[in-house]
């Protein structure tokens, strides 16, 4: 019996169908729920669709009013004799149905903005796509190596570490004002806010993850005769890449969940522009839509990464595979010639 | 009751060995140590780990160093690589100071310490690299020392491809690649399951006598100090001294079946004596606690 059974048990894996199928219960227990109260008349649903108007004066077919209001009004009619209005329950109409949704990912790409200098959904998402690409890498640009040198040596952990420590607690949005005042309303202020959000973590999760460098290996280099900037090249750097890589992964992650706040200084941009478009003429399938958008974007390219890092450092796996030796060769300092084994 | 068996003493040495340690003595000192202290500082005070150590070992002697735990084995081990300074006294290598860590005293640590992203030929190389070295001269002097330690097949794998007897036999490729004028070993052995440890001790002396080198080797297993060396520093803790430099009267080439020798058992008895000087299980009634009715009792 050595199979583990139970499906609760404390620090126990589980086999790979029930992962699997734990997985998909994941996304659609909240699916199910959101169903549930779409498609089920007696859940929920406060509001009732007008189908004919009857004789109230004020109600217009196919609009919503609460049920209430919808009751009262009937009941007057009925008792002063008139044509009862005719409706069905509803939804608010914040709340859309899933397959509206599901319709909207599709029609909000297709339909054409309503003004004409006004950017179409995929152009608004490459624009946010690319503000948080430019935040990120000129953080990671000054914030990686800032992050190893601290990490490295003491030295610079005293010089920066403290006020870095003091400055995360800024919250990035409320330099909003600031940077526009100080970059302009196009891009750059947005860029400022992602790179604020992200640096500051960066630098100390980054310095954290090179002192957990196991020390002997630093020992042992010196043993073979490196020197500072060798030790910190061929074995600080190198030694703490698959961790770093980890690190980027989350703190892209970080910078994702500052877009909105960094799309809406200065003027509104990007996904969050239609977004707030979109709320203004009340369609809100498409308000979801765009938010789910983002959702998947980032879960998607985090798995890219996750599945590319396994390639990247073929030595954190027992097996290589092709795409591994691939990279080894391609970064390698030194050809792998086989050797003949006699 | 303990039986106790006649052996001859230790310090008995036939003709042969005799005259090996006489040609030994021979030869230039190659490692100086004198009146070598180390303090350290601590919350509880200072700690004395090494107190006035001296030593000196010739030219091509493989050298035992043994003690109880904490006398500071590894300290000295790490003032002789460099990665230590000491508080007093000083460590010369052919007469000249040693001060910080230099690919002319190689090292092989108790944990393993293989650069996990290098494949086992770069690892071996990386000492000729630091040095400037590179290319196909580099690549193939590192394929020699491969050979040497038998893990040609395995010359393109990562270390976490290798059990951990092949880690420690790349590590010391590794060392002897840069042609160290000595060889430190910090337990490097204590890691592994016995079979293993056999194993790995004959393929050190194997290594010993194909490559003219000094090995100072610290273990804290008698029977591994005296296979392996010529004479064992033997440390006293708290604070570590030098408390004895055997001679090991056993004959080189060496095997396992020399373990039953009388000479080898003589050798540790004494290093059992100076280590453990007493048992202190035996010298106290213990109590006796029955588990069933009725007692099942062994003598
Ligand atoms: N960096 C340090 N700071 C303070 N005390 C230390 C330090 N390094 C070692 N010591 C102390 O010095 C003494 C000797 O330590 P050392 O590691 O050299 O012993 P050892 O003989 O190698 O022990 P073991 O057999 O457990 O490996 C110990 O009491 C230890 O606590
Ligand atoms: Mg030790």
């Amino acid at each position: 019996m050595s199979i583990n059974n139970q499906w609760l048990a404390i620090r126990k894996p589980l086999s790979a169908k029930r992962r699997l199928f734990l997985t998909l219960l994941s996304f659609l227990l909240p699916l199910s729920i959101w169903s549930a109260v779409s498609y089920v008349d007696w859940l929920w649903h406060p509001m009732v669709e007008i189908q004919d108007k009857g004789d109230v004066s004020y109600f217009r077919e196919g609009n919503l009013v609460k049920k209430d209001i919808f009751r009262e009004e009937n009941a007057t009619l009925i008792a002063s004799g008139g044509n009862p209005a005719v409706g069905v329950p509803a939804n608010p109409i914040y709340l859309p149905a899933p397959h509206e949704v599901v319709t909207a990912f599709y029609t909000s790409f297709t339909t054409p903005p309503k003004r004409r200098n006004e950017p179409w959904l995929h152009e608004s998402l490459i624009h946010s796509v690319q503000v948080i690409f430019w935040g990120f890498t000129l953080s990671s640009l000054i914030g990686v190596p800032l992050g190893i040198l601290c990490g490295a040596y003491s030295f610079f952990s005293r010089l920066h570490e403290p006020f870095i420590e003091f400055f995360r607690y800024l919250p990035a949005p409320a330099f909003g004002a600031l940077s526009v005042a100080v970059l302009g309303i196009h891009d750059a202020p947005k860029i400022a806010i992602i790179f604020i959000g992200t640096f500051f973590q960066q630098v100390l999760v980054i310095s954290n993850t090179t002192r957990k460098l196991d020390v002997s290996l630093i020992e042992a280099a010196q043993t073979l005769g490196a020197k500072k900037t060798k030790l910190l090249t061929k074995v600080v750097v190198p030694g703490i890449l698959p961790d770093l890589y980890k690190d980027m992964r989350i703190l892209l992650g970080w910078a994702w969940t500052y877009l909105i706040v960094a799309e809406i200084v200065g003027t509104s941009t990007g996904i969050t522009w239609f977004i707030n478009q979109q709320g203004k003429y009340r369609i809100y399938e498409n308000v979801y839509a765009a938010i789910i958008m983002i959702g998947i974007i980032g879960l998607a390219s985090d798995l890219f990464l996750a599945w590319l890092g396994k390639h990247l450092f073929p030595w954190t796996g027992r097996k290589q595979s092709k795409l591994s030796v691939f990279f080894s060769r391609l970064f390698g300092p030194v050809n792998q010639t086989v050797f003949d084994e006699k | 009751m303990t039986h106790s068996i006649s052996l001859p003493s230790y310090l008995e040495q036939s003709p042969e060995v005799r005259e090996r340690f006489d040609r030994l003595k021979q030869r230039d000192v190659l490692l100086e140590i004198k009146n070598l202290t180390k303090t350290f500082e601590s919350n509880d005070g200072t700690i004395t780990a090494l107190d006035n150590v001296s030593f000196r070992a010739r030219r091509r002697e493989f050298i035992s160093v043994i003690g109880p735990s904490g006398c500071g084995k590894s300290t000295f081990i790490r003032i002789l690589a460099g990665l230590e300074y000491p508080s007093s006294g000083e460590v010369r290598l052919d007469d000249e100071e040693v001060s910080g860590p230099c690919p002319n005293r190689g090292m092989v640590f108790q944990g393993y310490t293989l650069f996990p992203w290098l494949t086992v030929k770069r690892n071996v190389m990386f000492g000729m690299n630091m040095a400037g070295h590179g290319g196909t001269e580099t690549e193939s002097q590192a394929m020699q020392w491969i050979d040497l330690v038998g893990l040609s097949k395995f010359a393109n794998a990562y270390p976490n491809q290798l059990s951990g007897g092949m880690k420690q036999r790349v590590a010391i490729a590794r060392a002897l690649a840069n042609q160290p004028r000595i060889l430190l070993m910090d337990e490097p052995f204590g890691a592994l399951d016995a079979q293993t440890r056999a194993q790995m001790q004959s393929y050190l002396l194997q290594i010993w006598k194909n490559v003219d080198i000094t090995i100072l080797f610290i273990t804290h297993d008698l029977e591994e100090a005296i296979y392996l060396a010529d004479r064992i520093l033997v440390l006293k803790a708290h604070p570590g001294e030098v408390q004895e430099v055997i001679e090991v009267p056993v004959p080189r080439p060496r095997s396992p079946e020399q373990f039953i020798l009388p000479e080898f058992l003589a050798t540790k008895r004494r290093l059992e004596e100076l280590i453990h000087p007493k048992n202190e299980y035996e010298s106290q009634e213990l109590p006796i606690i029955r588990m069933t009715p009725i007692g099942d009792d062994v003598e």
